[in-house]
C-alpha cells in the first residue's frame, strides 16, 4: 500500500493485522457496500434492538445496588424516604428504595429502565404488526416470523419476572395473581405452584429465582435470538416496499457504509436519548409510594405493565360459572379459558399464521416486495380483527378506570366488553376487508380514468365531459405492479376412470381455506384493460366506470 | 374472468423463486427507477456548508450536555429538588439523553442531508443451493454415515439415543425436586385460626371487643399471634379476614351456619377465590364486597357468594364467637380450603385437619 501520513499507516496495519488472522477482507468486501432499502416502518425493529440494548446497559447499573434476597429488615431510621423509616420489609424492597434514593442516578436509571422495557414490547408489537400486514413473513422469511414471535414471548417474561423484582405491593399482588392461575392447572397445579415459590405463597425464594431468570436466562435467549434474528435478515437481504425500479429480483437501498452506520448507528443514540429524557422527567413505577409487599392491602385502578394488561382483561371478562367438580376434583375453566386458552389461541394463531397462508396460495416461490395491506385484504383483515380482540382485552383490563374515569357501571362495562370479545373481531374483519376492497377499487379507477383536473370540457354537439390526465409509468406502477392471487382450484373428486382421487377431502379442505383468502379479490389493471378503456375514444372515462364493474370480482359466484 | 384465470395459468411451483410478477403474460413492465433527484446540498457548496454548520452544532450541543450531567452528577446534593423532580435525576438524565439525542440527530442529519443519496441496486439470489450443491451436501452426509459405521448397527443406534435421552435426568430431576421444598400442598387446607384464636386488627395486631365493631364498620382482621411467627407471611397470605357489622335482621344465613356469627358479625376470608387478590372493597350501602383485580363481587349479607365476576365460589366463612373475656374468637379453622381452587381443593375439604398436622 503507498500510505503516506501516519494515521493512514496506523490504518493499514490495524486492517493488515486483522485480515491476516481472520480474513477482515473478504468479511469488509462483502458486507460494507451492503444495500439496504430505506423506509421508516423498517425502523420500528431497530427501536427494539435499540431499547433492548438500553435496558441492557441500565440494568447492569441496577444490578450493582439491587439485592435479590426476601430476607425481612427494617428500614433504616436516618434514611429516604422519610415514610418508610423504620417500616418491615424485604431486602429486595429496600435496596430498591435505596437506589432510588441514595444512588445518584439510581432513581433515573430505574425509571430509564422501566420505561425501556414498555418500549421495548411497544416497539415489537408494532415492528410484528408492520411485518404482518406487509406479508414480509413469507416464505423464504417464516422462521425469521418465529424467531421474532419467540423475542415478543421472551420479552413479555422478560416483563414479568422484571417486574416482580422490586417486591412492593402492587407487584407481590401480580405473583399472589399468578399464583391462583398456576393453582388452577388441572392435576399439578398445586405442585407446580410450589415449584414456583419453593413452598408456600409467596415463601423466600421467589424473587431470588425472579433475579436469576430476568439478568441470566431470559436476557441470555432473548440477545442470542436477536443474532439468529439479525443474521437472518442479511441472509435474507431486507425486503423493500413497491415502487418504480423495485423487483423480486433486486434491493433498492443505500450501502450499509457510510449511510446506515449513519442513520442506524445514530437511531440507538436517538432512542437511548428519548429514553433517559424519559427517565429524567416521567416518574414510573414510584414503589414507595405503595410500600412493601403484604398479603393484606391491595390498591384499587391498579394496573399491570401494558403489554400485561390483555391478560388482566381476559381473567375481568370471564364469567365465573364455569368452574366444576368432576369426581372430585376441580376444574376451573374460570380461570384456565381466560389465563391460558385465551392467550395460547391468540399467541398460537400468530405463531403459525405464515404457514397457513403459504398453504392456502399454494405459492413455492419467495416473496421480497412487500404487499400494500389493501392488497391483501383478508389477511389485513384477520390482522385487524386480532388486533381487535387484544385491544378490547387491554381495555377490558382497564375497566375499574373506565368506570371511574367517565361514571359508569363496571358490571355494563364488563358486560359490553363480554359480548364485544366475540363481536367486534368479527365486525372488524368484515369492515376491514370491504375496505381493502374499496381502496383497491379506487386504485384502479385512477390507473384506468386518470387524475380528475376539474377541467371541464365542451363538445360541439353540447356534451360535457371533465379532462382526465393519465397517470405516469412510475405513478401508475405502484397500483398495478403486484401479482394477484386466486383460490386454488381442485379437480374433480373421480378420475376419468371413475376412480375417487387420494386425499380428495384434503384437497377440498385446503380449497375452502384458499378461498377464504382470495375468492373476494380486486385484481389489478391489466395492459388490455386499460388499452380498451382509452379505445372508446372521447368518451372513455365515462363508459369504462360502468364496463369496470364487471372486472371487480366474482365472490358472489364463487360462494 | 374464469377464461382469464385459465388462460393465464400462474405457475407458483417454486422451479424460479424469484419470479413472482413475471409470469402473467398481460402486465405492465415495470418502468425503472425514477431519475434520481438532487438535494440542494449536492448542488451548491453553500448548502453544504450550511448542514455541515448544523450538524458540528449537533455535536457540540452533545458534548456541552454530557459535560452537563457529570458535573449535575458532583454539584448536586441527593435531597435538592427543582419542583417536583429531584435535581440529580434531572441533570444526569437530561445531560445524558440530550447527549445521546444530538449524536443521534447529528449522525442521522449527516446521513440525510450530505452522505451520498443516489440509490443503489444489489442483486437478489434466491435462497435455495443449486442442484449441485444439494448432490454434494447429501454425498458428505451419506460419506459421514457410512464412515461412522451406524448404518446396519440398529443396537448402537438405540443405546446412542436412551443414552442421551436418560443423561439429562441426572440433572433435571435434582433441580426440579428440590424446586418445591417439601412439597407439602397439604398445607393449603389449614390457616392459623382454630378453636379461641383472637381476631386482630390488621396491622397492628390490637385484639378486638365485639362492642367496638359498630354496624356498618369493616375490620381487616389477622389471627391474634400471627405477628412476629416464623412464616408470617405465608400464614398472613392465607389467614387475612374481613369482618363487617351488619343488622342482624339483614343477614341471610344458612342454617347450618346459624351460629357463624355474632349479633350481626360475620367474618370472611379475604382472599379471593378466584384467583387470589385480597378482596377489599366494601359497600356498605349494597353489602356487597368488592375483589379491585378482577372484580368478582360478594354478598356479605347472602353467605358472601358470588354476585357478578371471574369467581365461581363464596369467601370462605370464619365461625366466630366471644370468649370469656370478651374478646372476639374464632370457633374453628375455615371448613374448607381459602383462596383460589387447586385441582384437589373438594378432598381437602372432607378431611379433618389434626393439630399435629397444623403444628407440623
Amino acid at each position: 500500500m503507498s500510505t503516506t501520513t501516519p494515521l493512514a499507516k496506523a490504518a493499514g496495519g490495524t486492517a493488515d493485522f486483522f485480515d491476516t488472522r481472520v480474513g477482515a477482507g473478504k468479511m469488509v468486501k462483502e458486507f460494507a457496500r451492503k444495500v439496504f432499502p430505506d423506509h421508516w416502518s423498517f425502523l420500528l425493529g431497530e427501536i427494539a434492538l435499540y431499547s433492548f440494548v438500553v435496558l441492557l446497559l441500565t440494568g447492569t447499573f441496577l444490578t450493582m445496588f439491587f439485592v435479590p434476597s426476601m430476607t425481612e429488615v427494617h428500614y433504616p431510621e436516618d434514611a429516604l424516604p422519610v415514610a418508610m423509616r423504620g417500616v418491615e420489609m424485604s431486602e429486595a424492597f429496600a435496596s430498591t428504595l435505596n437506589m432510588s434514593f441514595h444512588v445518584r442516578g439510581g432513581l433515573l436509571m430505574r425509571q430509564i429502565h422501566h420505561w425501556a422495557a414498555l418500549l421495548f414490547m411497544a416497539s415489537i408489537v408494532t415492528h410484528m404488526m408492520r411485518v404482518f400486514f406487509t406479508g414480509a413473513f413469507r416464505k423464504p422469511r417464516e422462521l425469521n416470523w418465529v424467531v421474532g414471535f419467540t423475542i415478543l414471548i421472551l420479552g413479555l417474561a422478560a416483563g414479568f419476572t422484571g417486574y416482580s423484582l422490586p417486591d412492593d405491593v402492587l407487584s407481590g399482588n401480580g405473583l399472589r395473581i399468578t399464583d391462583g392461575v398456576v393453582k388452577s392447572i388441572p392435576v399439578i397445579g398445586s405442585y407446580m405452584s410450589f415449584m414456583i415459590f419453593g413452598g408456600e405463597f409467596p415463601g423466600t425464594e421467589i424473587i431470588p429465582r425472579l433475579f436469576t431468570a430476568h439478568i441470566l436466562l431470559v436476557p441470555a435467549l432473548i440477545l442470542a435470538l436477536i443474532a439468529v434474528h439479525l443474521v437472518l435478515i442479511v441472509v435474507h437481504k431486507h425486503t423493500q416496499y413497491p415502487g418504480p425500479g423495485r423487483s423480486n429480483r433486486n434491493v433498492v437501498g443505500y450501502p450499509l457504509f457510510p449511510v446506515y452506520v449513519a442513520k442506524a448507528g445514530g437511531f440507538f443514540f436517538v432512542v437511548f436519548g428519548v429514553l433517559a429524557i424519559m427517565g429524567a422527567t416521567l416518574a414510573i413505577n414510584s414503589v414507595w409510594a405503595y410500600g412493601p409487599y403484604d398479603p393484606s392491602p391491595v390498591g384499587a385502578g391498579a394496573q399491570p405493565d401494558w403489554y400485561m394488561l390483555f391478560l388482566e382483561g381476559s381473567l375481568r371478562l370471564m364469567p365465573g360459572a364455569p368452574e366444576f367438580v368432576i369426581a372430585g376434583y376441580t376444574l376451573s375453566l374460570n380461570v384456565l379459558i381466560p389465563a391460558v386458552v385465551v392467550p395460547g389461541v391468540l399467541f398460537t394463531a400468530l405463531a403459525v399464521y405464515p404457514f397457513l397462508e403459504a398453504w392456502a396460495t399454494g405459492d413455492k416461490r419467495e416473496h421480497h416486495v412487500l404487499d400494500r395491506p389493501r392488497n391483501v385484504p383478508t389477511r389485513t383483515g384477520v390482522g385487524v380483527a386480532i388486533l381487535t380482540a387484544f385491544i378490547i382485552l387491554v381495555l377490558a383490563g382497564s375497566n375499574d378506570i373506565l368506570a371511574t374515569h367517565f361514571n359508569l357501571s363496571i358490571n355494563s362495562i364488563t358486560w359490553v366488553f363480554r359480548f364485544l370479545f366475540f363481536a367486534g373481531p368479527v365486525i372488524a374483519f368484515i369492515v376491514t376487508k370491504r375496505l381493502c376492497l374499496a381502496l383497491q377499487r379506487r386504485d384502479r379507477e385512477l390507473v384506468l380514468h386518470g387524475h380528475e383536473t376539474g377541467r371541464v370540457v365542451r363538445f360541439a354537439s353540447g356534451e360535457y365531459i371533465e379532462v382526465h390526465q393519465p397517470l405516469t409509468d412510475h405513478e401508475r406502477w405502484l397500483l398495478v405492479g403486484h401479482e394477484p392471487v386466486r383460490p386454488l382450484e381442485i379437480g374433480p373428486g373421480e378420475n376419468e376412470r371413475g376412480v375417487a382421487r387420494p386425499a380428495y377431502k384434503k384437497a377440498v379442505r385446503r380449497s375452502k381455506v384458499s378461498n377464504f383468502f382470495f375468492a373476494d379479490r380486486v385484481e389489478p389493471v391489466t395492459p388490455s384493460e386499460l388499452a380498451a378503456s382509452h379505445g372508446h375514444g372521447e368518451h372513455d372515462e365515462i363508459e369504462s366506470a360502468e364496463s369496470n364493474e364487471g372486472l371487480l370480482t366474482n365472490a358472489s359466484t364463487r360462494g | 374472468m374464469s377464461d382469464h384465470s385459465k388462460t393465464d395459468v400462474v405457475v407458483h411451483d417454486g422451479s424460479d423463486p424469484l419470479s413472482v410478477g413475471e409470469k402473467d403474460l398481460d402486465r405492465f413492465p415495470n418502468p425503472g427507477l425514477p431519475e434520481h433527484k438532487h438535494r440542494l446540498s449536492d448542488e451548491s457548496e453553500a448548502g453544504a456548508k450550511r448542514v455541515e454548520r448544523q450538524i458540528v452544532i449537533l455535536f457540540v450541543l452533545s458534548l456541552l450536555a454530557s459535560i452537563g450531567g457529570v458535573v449535575g452528577y458532583f454539584v448536586f446534593p441527593l435531597d435538592a429538588t427543582l419542583g417536583s423532580v429531584r435535581a440529580s435525576t434531572l441533570s444526569i438524565g437530561l445531560g445524558l439523553g440530550v447527549g445521546m439525542l444530538g449524536i443521534g440527530v447529528a449522525a442521522v442529519h449527516w446521513a440525510k442531508a450530505l452522505m451520498s443519496d443516489v440509490e443503489q441496486v444489489d442483486e437478489r439470489h434466491a435462497q435455495r443451493s443449486d442442484d449441485a450443491t444439494r448432490a454434494d451436501a447429501i454425498q458428505a452426509l451419506k460419506d459421514g454415515a457410512d464412515d461412522s459405521r451406524i448404518a446396519r448397527r440398529p443396537v448402537l443406534k438405540g443405546a446412542l439415543v436412551s443414552a442421551v435421552a436418560v443423561a439429562p435426568l441426572a440433572f433435571v430431576v435434582p433441580l426440579v425436586g428440590n424446586l418445591g421444598g417439601d412439597w407439602n400442598v397439604r398445607k393449603f387446607r389449614y390457616t392459623m385460626w382454630g378453636p379461641g384464636v383472637r381476631l386482630a386488627r390488621d396491622p397492628d395486631g390490637g385484639l378486638i371487643r365485639p362492642e367496638q365493631v359498630t354496624i356498618g364498620s369493616v375490620w381487616h382482621v389477622i389471627p391474634d399471634g400471627l405477628l412476629g411467627s416464623e412464616h408470617m407471611l405465608e400464614e398472613k397470605a392465607k389467614a387475612v379476614v374481613l369482618m363487617v357489622r351488619m343488622n342482624p335482621s339483614e343477614l341471610t344465613e344458612a342454617p347450618e351456619r346459624a351460629d357463624w356469627s355474632w349479633d350481626g358479625i360475620v367474618a370472611y376470608s379475604k382472599v379471593c377465590t378466584h384467583v387470589g387478590c385480597p378482596v377489599a372493597l366494601y359497600e356498605q350501602q349494597t353489602h356487597h364486597l368488592l375483589c379491585p383485580c378482577h372484580q368478582s363481587t360478594f354478598d356479605v349479607s347472602d353467605g358472601a357468594k358470588v354476585v357478578f365476576g371471574p369467581a365461581k365460589r363464596a369467601l370462605p366463612q370464619l365461625p366466630i364467637t366471644v370468649d370469656d373475656e370478651g374478646y372476639l374468637v374464632a370457633q374453628s379453622d375455615f371448613h374448607e380450603m381459602v383462596g383460589p381452587s387447586t385441582w384437589e381443593r373438594e378432598r381437602y375439604s372432607d378431611l379433618p385437619v389434626s393439630d399435629e398436622e397444623k403444628a407440623h
